[in-house]
This record gives structure tokens, C-alpha cells and sequence, in this order.
């Protein structure tokens, strides 16, 4: 099972490469890791998606709040967390294969953010599963790159 | 961190802030080797009154002295080496302190910040190569961070659970001048270990013990690192519950208690292992359910509701599933369950376990005026009055001197458990009578070990160390041999040692040591009263045991607890 990890950490020297070096060195999976600097300047905020069960994730919880520079560790799998991940992907093009590449694009409300006679690239940001959708549509025309941020998640605040 | 403007503190190179803020924090002992990018450092170091740094002959010994010396006194052992080399030297003695939760503070000296990076002479990542291995570490980038830095890590290296905190210092932050300003308090935002317990935990915990019928404690390294021995004992004698230890665990309980069952695991007593496979409610205090201890885990300790007290939330239900977690430390936690713990009728269970104790002892069988190696740590014991300080390498010899020492106080054996360092013994033992200049130090080694550190002879011989190396040989890398003699039908490849082994009394001498030499059962005692008695020099008292005994009871890798081979049956 896919779970989610909010992890908020001292950004000091070494401090990624010991997050990071703790999946490869203990052998926890990791699907995708996106940092970018928090709500206080001096902090980071990394979002990790992780496969296994219960136990291995919450060794994986543990194992990242025994580093001195991790702040915080939250788990969101269960609770109500709202998720984006935002993807550029070039999508080989021609005169004829264009305006149906616009299409996909507008069925999945993405953006095109740059054209060239043989190339488009187009933006994309939603659920982890609406960009592999759309990917997997955009395979057809012949996918020249993709780069992917990741996922980056919060809590939802709003509860009934 | 930062500059303190209003009150700038006194101006000092980087060399000389960090040996003073090593003196302010009481350090008395520093152990090293210089080179290229320290010599500064030690220039300061070695003027400097109060501190004394004590020259090893290898980067890897200074590093388990530091161990041995942390271990016995409880302080953090400092380690100051070179870049490079000298610093890649430090990883193996840092992964042993790091397996076994042991406060040092390894300083390695580094190229110059602005040649980091581009390949430089002795230059070598050793914040990256030690990442795993490292509680903490921190890249030295302005002298005036320095005395900060060296308190952070003091405090994470001996507070929470132990471990080691390695510094890297670039020559240039080190001859640079920064302010010095001693007596700023250390605040770390991510790092606020638990110690006191979850008092409903705890009370639920002693109801636990107190209802069991057949009760045990585990008691593990965590309990001698935090000298709650005493409340352990309080806990077994008041509810009259047996203890069984780990290695590491080894002192914090006596073995002369009749409560006591010695040694749990893949060497640990007959009575020992059974007692965890048929107990009904197991406390595990300052343990971590190793490998070596729980055998195959699905089949551990089957019938148990279990209690885990540990200082480190990541050792809970790591491998094992507990009943009752309790995270705290054990000094804090075992007073409020002292409290609360009443006379239970645990009768019976002793009964049982005292007929599995007259039935499976810890044995082995004389053969002749061959020396064995179980007799000689009884005899030394004996002769040691069960007091002195014990540190063992790593393998059979290690094994025997646990079974057979027969500890009785906290702190007393020091041994490489988790990562099982050869070439531990010899160095560590020299940190351990460093650090307890009045105590009788015994390091039993054998003939592979003691050769993986033997240049460490020369520093106690330089430093007049009364040292007594035990030194069992069987000619063989004994542990694999026994291994391979169970399980790969007596093919000895690369175990035989004997043909290669250099002359040990020759060797002693060489060094300036003094050696002895048993070579049958009768000399054994002889050799160890003179051994005991020499002053200011080292001895190695060298035993030609029988080559091919083995440690028994055995736990096979795999198999059950109580799946124990016995005689090799």
C-alpha cells in the first residue's frame, strides 16, 4: 500500500543525504521524494510516497525522527490529505498529430507550455493517478522526456 | 551560532577553541594519531595542561579505545585523527560503537574548505562514508562554530540512546580565528529524546509481572549504559522474577543471584533459552530482540505477552510485536515499577527452571593435561575475584569469557556485540585501564584477533598499562572452524591459522611486554597468579588450548531457541 510522509527537517549541512541515505541503507522503498523549504525558512519539508505494509512504515516514521535534524514526521495516509504532483512531459508532434495532442491536454485540463515544429510540452499538475492517465494517453504520439516533481501533499483542514 | 555582537567573546584559533571546550567539558584523555592536517591541533592539544592525548598505533585502535573507555567510565571517548586515511581508519571502530549505542566523538581533520571536493591529497567524504554509522556528524565551516558544535555533539553522543557524533574540520577553520564564547547552551530543535515513561503503560506493565505466572526479564545493553541495574535487581527480587541478559546485557543483573539464568541466545545457557520460550509474560529492558538473541522469530517466545522498555522508539516492534510499549529512559521508568511490583507465586516457575539448570549446566569435559579454554577464564575469574574489568574480541573466546566469567557488576564486560569486531579486544581493554587506572583490566583475545590490532602492544607498553591479555590459542579462526565443523562436514578452508601464527612469546618481547606460556592443564594457574602479579607492563599470558573445542549450548543460525545443539548433538 502507497503510503504518505511529511517529513519537516533542519535544512542544515547533510541533512537530505541522511534522509535519503536511511531508505537506501535500510532498505525501504521509495517511490518519490520532493523537497522544497517549508513555512519557516531555516526548515524543509520533504514529501515521501513509500510502499509496505504498516509496520515497515511506521519503522520508516521512526527511523526518520531519530535523526537530530528532522523536526517532524507525519504520516497522512489516514487522514484526509489533499495530494498534487506536476509534470512536464514533451510529446513528439506534427502538423497532423497536433490539434488531437490538444485535445488530451484540455480533457485533462493541462497546459501547453512551449511548442516546436516536432515538439510539444505540456504542464500537467493533479493526483498521481491523473498524471500517469494522461501519460499513458500522450504514449500514442511518442514521448520524447518527462520530468516529474513528485508528490507534495498537506492535511486537509476542512472536516465535516 | 551566530556572532554574538553586544558580547564578542575572546578571539581564538579553531585548534585552540576546541581543545578548551573539550577541557570545559571535563575531558581528560584524547586518543589519536596526527598527520598533515592535525598538526596544529595536536601542537594546541599537546600544550594545553589538564588534557592528555595518548598515541595509538592505528587509527582503528584509538577509535575502540575510545569504545572501551566510554564503556567502562561511561564518559564519551574523544577521538582526534588525520584526513584521509586517518579517517577511513576511524569506520570500522565507529560502526562498532554505533551497533552498541557507545557515546564518542570521532574529530577528523580535513583538506581546506576551498579544496574540498576536487580530489586532494588525503582527502576523503568521511561525513558521507559514515553517514549510516554516525548518531550525528558536522562539517566544521567557521571557528567560531566550534565550541558550539563540540557541545551539540557532546550532548547527542551521551544523551538519549548513545551513540557517535562525528566532526570534520578543515585545516583552514581550524587555524582561523573565531570568538570563543563558552557557555552557550545547547538547544536542539529536533532532538528531545523521552525519558520518563507513559504512566499508564508502566502500571499496566506491573500488572502484567505481577499476575504472570512464569515471568522473565531480558535485560540488555540499555540497562548497564543506564545504570539501573540495582532496579532491576529490585524488580527480581521483590516480584521474584528470574533475569536472563544479552551480551552487552552481561553485569547488569549478578550471576551469583539465584534469580539469575545467565545469558540468553545463540551461545547463552541451556535454561536461559528455554526460560524465553516458555515464560508467560517477558520484560525486555534496554534490549532490541537481535538476531542472535531470538533465533527464528516467528517461533520466538511463543506463549509471552511482552513489555519492551527501550530509550529508542525505533527499537520497539522493530522485530518482535509488544504487548506494552514503553518508551523512556530505563533509569526513570524501573523506579515507578519498583513501586508497584508485589510478591507474585512465581514458585513453581523457579522450580522449573532450576530443574532445567541441574539438568542442562553450562559444561565441558577435561580430556587430559589438555588446556581448556572454559577453564581458563573459570580460573581467571576465580583469581580476578569475579571483579575485574572483562573485554573480549570477537568469537569463541568472546563466548567462553561470557559463559563461563561469571559477571557481577554493571559495566564490567566489554565486548563488540552487534557488529562483532575482531580486533576489538586488545585496543578497547587498553581504553577501558585508561579510563580505570585502579581496576584489573582482563582481555581475553585469541590467536586470530589479537593479531588484527596487535600494534596496540606498543601503546601499552609506552604508557606503562598493567594489562592482562588472555590469550586462547587454538591455532584456528575458532568461531568459523566450529561452523565449519557443524555444517560444512570439517573443510577448514582459510580457518587454519597455526601454520602462519608468529611466535607470541617472542612477539611480547619484542614489543617489551611480558609473555607467559601454558602449554597443559597444570601451568594454567601458575601462569595467570604471575600474570596477575606484574606491575606497569603488559602481559600476555598465552594458553595453548585444545584446538578444536567448541561453544555449546549453540543456537543454530535459523533455528528455534530451543533447537539448541549441545556436545554438538
Amino acid at each position: 500500500m502507497r503510503h504518505i510522509l511529511s517529513v519537516i527537517f533542519e535544512n542544515k549541512f547533510n541533512a537530505i543525504p541522511r534522509i535519503s541515505g536511511l531508505f537506501s541503507g535500510r532498505g525501504y522503498n521509495m517511490n518519490s521524494m520532493s523537497f522544497g523549504e517549508g513555512e519557516d525558512p531555516e526548515t524543509t519539508r520533504a514529501t515521501i510516497t513509500s510502499e509496505g505494509d504498516d509496520q515497515i512504515i511506521e519503522q520508516i516514521a521512526k527511523q526518520l525522527n531519530k535523526l537530530v535534524d528532522v523536526i517532524k514526521v507525519v504520516e497522512l495516509t489516514y487522514e484526509p490529505f489533499v495530494e498534487r504532483e506536476l509534470a512536464l512531459v514533451k510529446v513528439q508532434s506534427s502538423a497532423s498529430t497536433r490539434a488531437e495532442i490538444m485535445q488530451v491536454a484540455d480533457i485533462f485540463r493541462a497546459k501547453i507550455i512551449d511548442l516546436s515544429h516536432k515538439t510539444i510540452t505540456i504542464e500537467v499538475t493533479g493526483k498521481e493517478d491523473k498524471v500517469n492517465a494522461i501519460i499513458e494517453m500522450l504514449q500514442q504520439f511518442g514521448i520524447r522526456e518527462i520530468a516529474r516533481t513528485g508528490i507534495v501533499a498537506l492535511k486537509r483542514e476542512f472536516q465535516k | 551560532m551566530t556572532e554574538n555582537k553586544k558580547n564578542p567573546g575572546k578571539s581564538m584559533t579553531g585548534s585552540e577553541i576546541l581543545v578548551q571546550t573539550l577541557v570545559d567539558l571535563g575531558v581528560t584523555k584524547v586518543f589519536g594519531y596526527p598527520g598533515g592536517k592535525v598538526i596544529g591541533l595536536y601542537d594546541v592539544l599537546d600544550r594545553t595542561p589538564g588534557i592528555q592525548g595518548i598515541l595509538f598505533r592505528h587509527e582503528q585502535g584509538a577509535t575502540h579505545a575510545a569504545d572501551g573507555f566510554a564503556r567502562a567510565t561511561g564518559m564519551p571517548g574523544i577521538v582526534i585523527v588525520t584526513s584521509g586515511p586517518g579517517a577511513t581508519n576511524t569506520v570500522t571502530g565507529i560502526a562498532t560503537a554505533y551497533m552498541d549505542s557507545i557515546p564518542i566523538i570521532v574529530f577528523t581533520g580535513q583538506v581546506p574548505s576551498a579544496m574540498i571536493g576536487n580530489d586532494a591529497f588525503q582527502e576523503a567524504d568521511i561525513i558521507g562514508i559514515t553517514r549510516p554509522v554516525t548518531k550525528h556528524s558536522y562539517l566544521a565551516q567557521d571557528p567560531g562554530q566550534i565550541g558550539q558544535i563540540v557541545r551539540e555533539a557532546y550532548h547527542i553522543a551521551i544523551t538519549g540512546r548513545p551513540g557517535p557524533v562525528l566532526i570534520d574540520l578543515p585545516s583552514d577553520v581550524l587555524a582561523a580565528s573565531g570568538e570563543h564564547h563558552p557557555n552557550e547552551h545547547v538547544m536542539i530543535r529536533g532532538y528531545n529524546p523521552t525519558y520518563k515513561g507513559h504512566s499508564q503503560q508502566i502500571n499496566k506493565a506491573a500488572d502484567m509481572l505481577n499476575t504472570a505466572r512464569r515471568p522473565l526479564i531480558y535485560a540488555g545493553g540499555g540497562v548497564n549504559i543506564g545504570l539501573a541495574s540495582e532496579e532491576i535487581t529490585e524488580i527480581a527480587n521483590r516480584g521474584q522474577i528470574p533475569v536472563t541478559t544479552t551480551l552487552l546485557g552481561l553485569g547488569a543483573f549478578p550471576e551469583d543471584n539465584p534469580l539469575s539464568v545467565g545469558m540468553v541466545g545463540m551461545h547463552g545457557t541451556w535454561y536461559a533459552n528455554m526460560a524465553m520460550m516458555e515464560c508467560d509474560v517477558l520484560m525486555c529492558v534496554g534490549a532490541r530482540f537481535d538476531d542472535r538473541v531470538t533465533g527464528r522469530l516467528n517461533h520466538f517466545s511463543p506463549n509471552s505477552k511482552k513489555i519492551h522498555i527501550d530509550i529508542d522508539p525505533s527499537c520497539i516492534a522493530k522485530n518482535v510485536a509488544v504487548d506494552i510499549p514503553i518508551v523512556g529512559h530505563v533509569k526513570k521508568v524501573l523506579p515507578d515499577i519498583v513501586k508497584k511490583i508485589k510478591p507474585a507465586n512465581t514458585k513453581e516457575w523457579l522450580e522449573q527452571i532450576n530443574c532445567w539448570k541441574n539438568e542442562h549446566p553450562l559444561k565441558y569435559s577435561k580430556r587430559g593435561e589438555e588446556i581448556l579454554p572454559e577453564y581458563v577464564v573459570e580460573k581467571v575469574a576465580e583469581m580476578t575475584n569475579h571483579q575485574a574489568i572483562v573485554v573480549t574480541d570477537v568469537g569463541q573466546n568472546q563466548m567462553w569469557a561470557a559463559q563461563y566469567y561469571g559477571f557481577k557488576r554493571p559495566r564490567q564486560i566489554l565486548s563488540s556485540g552487534g557488529l562483532g569486531t575482531m580486533g576489538y579486544g586488545l585496543p578497547a581493554a587498553l581504553g577501558a585501564a585508561i579510563g580505570c587506572p585502579d581496576e584489573t583490566v582482563v582481555c581475553f583475545t585469541g590467536d586470530g584477533g589479537f593479531q588484527m590490532n596487535i600494534q596496540e602492544l606498543t601503546t601499552a607498553v609506552q604508557n606503562k598499562i598493567p594489562l592482562k591479555i588472555v590469550l586462547l590459542n587454538n591455532g584456528y579462526l575458532g568461531m568459523v572452524r566450529q561452523w565449519q565443523e557443524l555444517f560444512f562436514e570439517r573443510r577448514y578452508a582459510m580457518t587454519v591459522l597455526s601454520d602462519g601464527n608468529p611466535n607470541f612469546m617472542k612477539l611480547a618481547e619484542g614489543y617489551g611486554a611480558v609473555g607467559l606460556q601454558a602449554q597443559k592443564l597444570s601451568d594454567v594457574e601458575d601462569v595467570i597468579k604471575e600474570g596477575l602479579k606484574i606491575k606497569r607492563l603488559p602481559v600476555v599470558m598465552e594458553f595453548i588450548i585444545c584446538p578444536e573445542e567448541n561453544v555449546f549450548p549453540m543456537v543454530p543460525a535459523g533455528a528455534s531457541l530451543d533447537e539448541m545443539l549441545e556436545n554438538g548433538k
